[in-house]
């Protein structure tokens, strides 16, 4: 396990260095803050938890912002690191290439982890500052979204591998990744609907629109974040879809689970084929 | 001092139907030096890459230092193993001598040995700058530190020379004589061809992934046939070199008013030297210009071409 932290703990450091992690520290933090206070604004002093609204208003940013940020960090892991003679050299070590793989990945998602939870950590705890009576079970919605963003994150990170370790050229790698972030965070789900819409229930079945959703991540934290808590779910009109959708959160947890391990594995069995 | 270190038998490297290494045997020595040579997409980085196991051969097998470098038993062996890829970018906001330490590290090698590294290439006044502002000499001699970490049996060196000055070079070479005489191995792709005089034992000659020529360079200048020049400057306008020559079968070329020039075989060179100096030409000057290197090198090709 040597070679994997050194790789990890050098990808960490190279992300402190060049400004990867205070940028997205910043971007997070400003976005959450602008929402947490806007959020908080039209709540007023009606009894609904500021904590709630913008448990709800920093999800529906994380399914934007975060798979974004992943796939701009992973695409160019391997890709970027061939073009630059990095990764011939790297590989030349006693070190196999599933270790160097890993060890990406973990100082990745620590690149990814920390952002998220120093940027949203302020953003909440300037809220519990300005409006200390929050309705219960918010702060564990609040703990649970931020986890949840980061296996999010970890999510496309290993997709983003997968582009990475498929392709030669690092601008091909960009260009993939911006087609997986469309298709999952924007065609997806509008398709979905559409679908939804035009078949009017004839075909569709409640399991197949479970699968449907288990089938993009991103639906995956939308059920996990949206529907936790009912004050969430009904604040972020998801109540109506919760009734139908009949997925435990162990469920939907290992889902997420599942959209981490499984293309990080494929993209380690790529990799291992590779010849470079 | 001569154990094999490494050894190719029979390798072919294909690309679909591109063939990059064709039928390519090779040995190499402990502390031998031996230059790769050969044009852009001669096969000479494929070469270095099968020995390093980043591809596996198409037929044949490769070992080197006991192994077969793409199996998962060659880490071991990789620890001995240095490696300068060409053109390599390193990070450029880490210091040379973080970047150093990292892979000291992944070879389980002392990082306190490291300042000792910098040192011998050169750059210990820069080690604590970033790598983003060092000169083009600067990152390719931290390529070389990396590449000498704990002392390898084997250096693979992939056109270590490229862009450097001439002074770099020499230090550069000296470097090489120093770990072959330390017992290491080197392999060094160039198409510099005219720094290898003295600065390598074997030349290995590669073309569209055949081997053409295998052996030290005097041999290899005898093989070639590339012709010896002889040039002789006279002191008088009027005199001139040609008939009068025992040897005839030598033509004498006026370059200008007093200077001579002939080509011949290398074997015939001291004969056509005798016969100029048992004339009582009136001699201020004999140069002896033996091929060079790229005179060899196109020779070979040339040859092949004709086959």
């Amino acid at each position: 396990m040597r070679p994997v932290g050194i790789i990890a703990l050098r990808e960490l450091a190279d992300g402190l260095r060049n400004r990867r992690v205070i940028a997205t520290t910043l971007l997070m933090a400003t976005l959450a803050l602008t929402l947490a206070l806007l959020g908080s604004a039209p709540t007023g002093t009606v009894g609904v938890s500021a904590l709630g609204v913008t448990v709800v208003g920093l999800s529906s940013l994380t399914i934007f912002l975060v798979p974004l940020i992943a796939l701009l960090i992973a695409h160019d892991a391997i890709a970027g690191e061939l073009d630059r003679g990095t990764m011939t050299l790297l590989l030349s070590y006693p070190d196999a290439r599933w270790q160097v793989l890993a060890g990406k990945f973990i100082g990745h998602v620590l690149i990814l982890g920390i952002a998220t939870v120093l940027g949203y950590g302020i953003a909440g705890l300037a809220l519990a500052y300005s409006s200390p009576v929050a309705e219960a079970g918010a702060a564990a919605a609040f703990a649970a979204m931020v986890g949840t963003s980061i296996l999010l994150g970890a999510a496309f990170l290993a997709l983003g591998y997968v582009i990475s370790v498929s392709v030669r050229d690092p601008r091909t790698a960009a260009g993939l990744a911006m087609g997986a972030w469309l298709f999952f965070v924007l065609i997806y789900d509008m398709a979905l609907l559409g679908i939804l819409v035009a078949d009017q229930g004839q075909s569709l079945t409640v399991g197949i629109l479970n699968l449907l959703l288990l089938a993009n991540p991103t639906d995956i934290y939308r059920l996990l974040n949206l529907t936790s808590v009912s004050n969430t779910s009904l604040l972020s009109g998801m109540a109506g879809l919760t009734d139908q959708v009949r997925l435990d959160r162990i469920t939907l947890f290992a889902g997420l689970v599942a959209w981490i391990a499984v293309p990080l594995v494929a993209a380690g069995a790529i990799f291992a084929r590779r010849q470079i | 001092m001569n154990s094999t270190v490494a050894m190719l038998e029979a390798v072919s490297k294909r690309y679909g139907r591109h063939r990059a290494i064709e039928r390519v045997d090779f040995t190499m020595r402990a502390g031998e030096r031996v230059a790769l040579v050969g044009h852009n997409g001669a096969g000479k980085s494929t070469l270095i890459k099968l020995m390093l196991g980043l591809i596996r051969p198409s037929e044949g097998c490769v070992e080197v230092l006991g192994a077969d470098p793409g199996s998962r038993a060659s880490g071991v062996a990789r620890r001995s193993i240095g490696f300068l890829p060409e053109n390599v970018v390193f990070h450029p906001s880490a210091t040379g001598a973080e970047l150093l330490a990292f892979y000291a590290r992944l070879k389980r090698q002392p990082v306190a040995s490291n300042p000792a590294l910098l040192e011998r290439v050169g750059i210990a006044d820069a080690a604590s700058r970033r790598v983003g502002t060092y000169s083009k000499g600067m990152r390719q001699r931290l390529g070389l530190a990396q590449a000498l970490i704990g002392r390898p049996r084997v250096l693979l060196l992939d056109e270590p020379t490229t862009g450097l000055d001439p002074a770099l070079r020499q230090s550069f070479y000296r470097i090489v004589g120093e770990l072959a005489a330390d017992g290491a191995a080197v392999l060094l792709s160039s198409h510099a061809l005219a720094e290898l005089e003295n600065t390598t034992d074997r030349v290995v000659v590669l073309d569209h992934g055949l081997v053409v020529a295998d052996g030290a360079l005097t041999e290899l200048r005898r093989r070639s046939e590339a012709p010896t020049r002889i040039r002789v400057t006279l002191t008088d306008a009027h005199a001139a070199i040609g008939p009068g020559l025992p040897r005839g079968n030598i033509a004498w070329a006026r370059i200008s008013d007093v200077v001579w020039e002939a080509s011949c075989p290398e074997l015939a060179k001291v004969e056509a030297l005798r016969d100029i100096l048992g004339t009582a030409l009136p001699l201020a000057d004999i140069a002896v210009i033996p091929p060079s290197l790229d005179q060899i090198y196109a020779g070979f090709l040339d040859r092949k071409a004709a086959e």
